[in-house]
């Protein structure tokens, strides 16, 4: 017999069908479900089964709370939207959190300083410019960085969050009103100067087309365009880039300008069209879920309208439970991060085949 | 004088917190890992040591400090180092990408940690905040003797026993990773993984030692927040992450260097509260002075990149899963 067979042999895959994959996949999400199932058991002793049709009530049981879902998953999309062509670059964009608190800060300065003297459709345009610029500058800064001096890039990104943090505090009590509440509040609540207007009577319906046509433009724009294709060799490797005649700064840094301009979108979204009021709970850590939902669609920003809807379901549903059984919200957390992990470790189950040393290769080898 | 000892101290036992959390983001770096869960871990370490705390004075008739203080750390300890062992599953087994797999983590151990924070004491059938007093003055507890010798007494015998703990830590780590033979070799790992294996050293087992001892770490930072800073209470403000994540600045700041990170640490706290000590100041600027901090670590972070010396880079194979047939 040889001892000398490791007990677990991995190997990776040169290929597997797609729709292995997604099997793999919902697997995980199965598994994921049934751990969360059992987490929320022990907590509430509710019947893991009427657990999710709990969810289900919390996330689609009106339609009021359907339209809630599709106005976060919009929002939660739009920032991956964003984040990816900054990843297809392997560029570890992590300060989507400040680029969409820029871009809901230039929002809000517009709307609260020209609220009086423009028209909605003239804020509506300012709003949409300062949003993509000041979410622009916020990517720009460290891929100037990288790109001249390679800085570490996801470090460089992580602390601009918090820069993006503070100054959106510094302009909270700057604006805030009524003074000494420590919060913006509504912004032209009597006026609705500068709203996202109603469309079909829907008030979160203009959120959602804005997002689905950013959504297909990014898919064509990674996919067939020139720059898209840059952004793939640079991405899988630089030196071929160089060789090819790519200027590699200017992709990066113009491929960061991009990145950061639509997570400012998302800030201009949240507040002009959802919260229409300023806070740090604008991203509220959307930035960084944004992050895994990006990474796990693999860049197809068609998978990631289902990574993006599941995790708001989730969170929506858990929520729904917790205020059921006087928790708090946070177990929308728990649930997400249980998701996340069966979803992360399903990816080794895809990119390598795992086989267990057998019996029968045991007689082989002493045959 | 007395302000500015009144600011050292605090800067101290806010140092004090974030320190726990970047020796142990060292350690773990310096294995190659670039753990971005460290919140998640602070979160993790706090919440096991506050609800093993209030278990135990729940259930014990006359709870004793020194018996809940070492439930407390035991429980903080295993809590985060296992948050850590997933991590390390996750990125080292299962090859999953870090930076993804930390963010996870973050959200997932600051979601633990505040439901249970939140809704412990509901779910126990009490009512309001949760508060574990006996315990926490156990571990707020100085030699009187020492901490009434004036100015001096204040400034360095005043603090609980986990503020010269952390400082042993940091000294320990420098001197594990400099001088001893395992320290030397978590380095090549961190370094080039594939000549560290060429070599002979074990890559996987030092990648999850590493790691969970380093979770380990940085879960105390978020126990003695929890016990020392607010006292044995819990809030779900999210102060816990707001700190994690100036501890990641802080390896960066410390260029990978424990020992420097103890001075640093506190020169953070000293830049965090000084706008308390500075007259004249309104609410919006306050705000401005808390970015101190981040801006000075995203300076060092370029200086560290023009300079290109070699002492101040970080770990050259941080953030990438090592495969050895890949190679």
């Amino acid at each position: 017999m040889n001892r000398h067979e490791p007990l677990i042999h991995i190997a990776k895959r040169d290929s597997i069908a797609w729709w292995q994959a997604w099997l793999v996949r919902l697997g995980a999400v199965v598994l994921a479900l049934l751990t969360s199932a059992l987490f929320i058991y022990a907590l509430t002793r509710l019947n893991p089964v009427k657990v999710y049709g709990a969810m289900w009530e919390g996330a689609f049981g009106t339609p009021r709370r359907a339209w809630i879902t599709a106005r976060d998953t919009s929002i939660l999309l739009c920032i991956g939207v964003g984040l990816a062509p900054a990843f297809m670059m392997r560029f570890w964009n992590v300060g989507a959190e400040g680029q969409v608190l820029m871009g809901g800060c230039a929002t809000a300065a517009v709307l609260i300083y020209c609220g009086r003297s423009l028209s909605t459709p003239a804020l509506l345009g300012l709003g949409l410019a300062a949003s993509l610029m000041a979410g622009a500058l916020w990517g720009i800064v460290p891929a100037v960085f990288k790109a001249k001096w390679n800085t570490n890039e996801t470090l460089f990104t992580l602390m601009m969050n918090y820069i993006a943090i503070q100054l959106t505090c510094f302009f909270v009590t700057k604006w805030e009103n009524p003074k000494g509440s420590n919060t913006v509040g509504i912004i032209n609540q009597k006026t609705q100067a500068g709203w996202f207007p109603d469309l079909a009577g829907q008030q979160y319906l203009l959120n959602v087309i804005i997002v689905l046509t950013v959504t297909v433009c990014m898919f064509l724009y990674l996919k067939y365009t020139k720059q898209g294709y840059e952004i793939s060799v640079v991405g899988q490797s630089e030196n071929t880039a160089r060789y090819a005649g790519i200027s590699v700064r200017r992709v990066i840094v113009r491929t960061m300008a991009i990145s950061g301009a639509v997570c400012g979108l998302s800030g201009f979204i949240a507040v002009a069209g959802a919260s229409h009021t300023v806070s740090t709970s604008t991203a509220g850590g959307r930035g960084f879920t944004a992050i895994i939902v990006a990474w796990m669609s693999k860049f197809n920003t068609f998978v990631m309208i289902l990574i993006a809807l599941l995790l708001v379901f989730l969170e929506k549903g858990a929520i729904q439970i917790a205020s059921q059984f006087h928790l708090n919200d946070y177990a929308s957390n728990v649930v997400e991060g249980i998701i996340l992990f069966f979803l992360l470790g399903s990816e080794f189950f895809i990119q390598y085949s795992v086989r267990f040393r057998s019996r029968r290769s045991e007689k082989e080898a002493e045959a | 004088m007395t302000q500015l000892i009144s600011l050292l101290t605090s800067a101290i036992v806010f140092g004090t917190v974030i320190l726990y959390g970047a020796v142990g983001e060292i350690v773990t770096e310096k294995s190659g890992n670039l753990n971005l869960g460290v919140p998640g871990i602070m979160y993790l370490g706090g919440i096991a040591g506050v609800a093993a705390a209030f278990f135990y004075e729940m259930h014990a008739a006359e709870p004793i400090g020194i018996v809940g203080l070492l439930l407390s750390f035991a429980a903080a300890l295993a809590a985060s180092m296992l948050g850590g062992l997933i991590y390390a599953f996750l990125t080292i087994s299962l090859r999953a990408n870090q930076n993804v797999t930390g963010l996870t983590l973050t959200i997932f151990g600051a979601g633990l940690a505040n439901l249970f924070g939140g809704s412990l004491n509901t779910l126990a059938g009490g009512v309001g905040q949760i508060s574990v007093a006996v315990t926490s003055r156990a571990y707020r507890a100085y030699i009187p003797a020492l901490a009434g010798l004036g100015r001096v007494g204040q400034l360095f015998f005043s603090f609980g026993f986990m503020a010269y703990l952390a400082i042993a830590v940091a000294l320990g780590a420098s001197w594990f990773l400099n001088r001893s033979r395992a320290g030397l070799n978590l380095r090549a790992v961190g370094e080039d993984p594939a000549t560290a294996d060429a070599a002979g050293v074990n890559v996987t087992r030092y990648k999850y030692a590493a790691t969970c001892v380093g979770a380990g770490i940085s879960g105390l930072g978020g126990l003695y927040y929890a016990m020392d800073y607010i006292k044995g209470t819990w809030s779900t403000d999210g102060t816990i992450e707001a700190l994690g994540w100036l501890a990641v600045a802080l390896v960066i700041f410390a260029t990978w260097r424990p020992a420097r990170a103890i001075w640093s640490a506190y020169l953070f706290g000293v830049l965090y509260w000084a706008y308390n000590y500075i007259t004249g100041l309104s609410r919006a600027s306050i705000e401005l002075f808390k970015m101190l901090p981040y801006v000075v670590t995203i300076l060092v972070l370029v200086a560290v990149s023009l300079r290109r010396s070699k002492e101040s880079q970080p770990p050259k194979s941080l953030g990438l899963s090592y495969f050895r047939e890949e190679r």
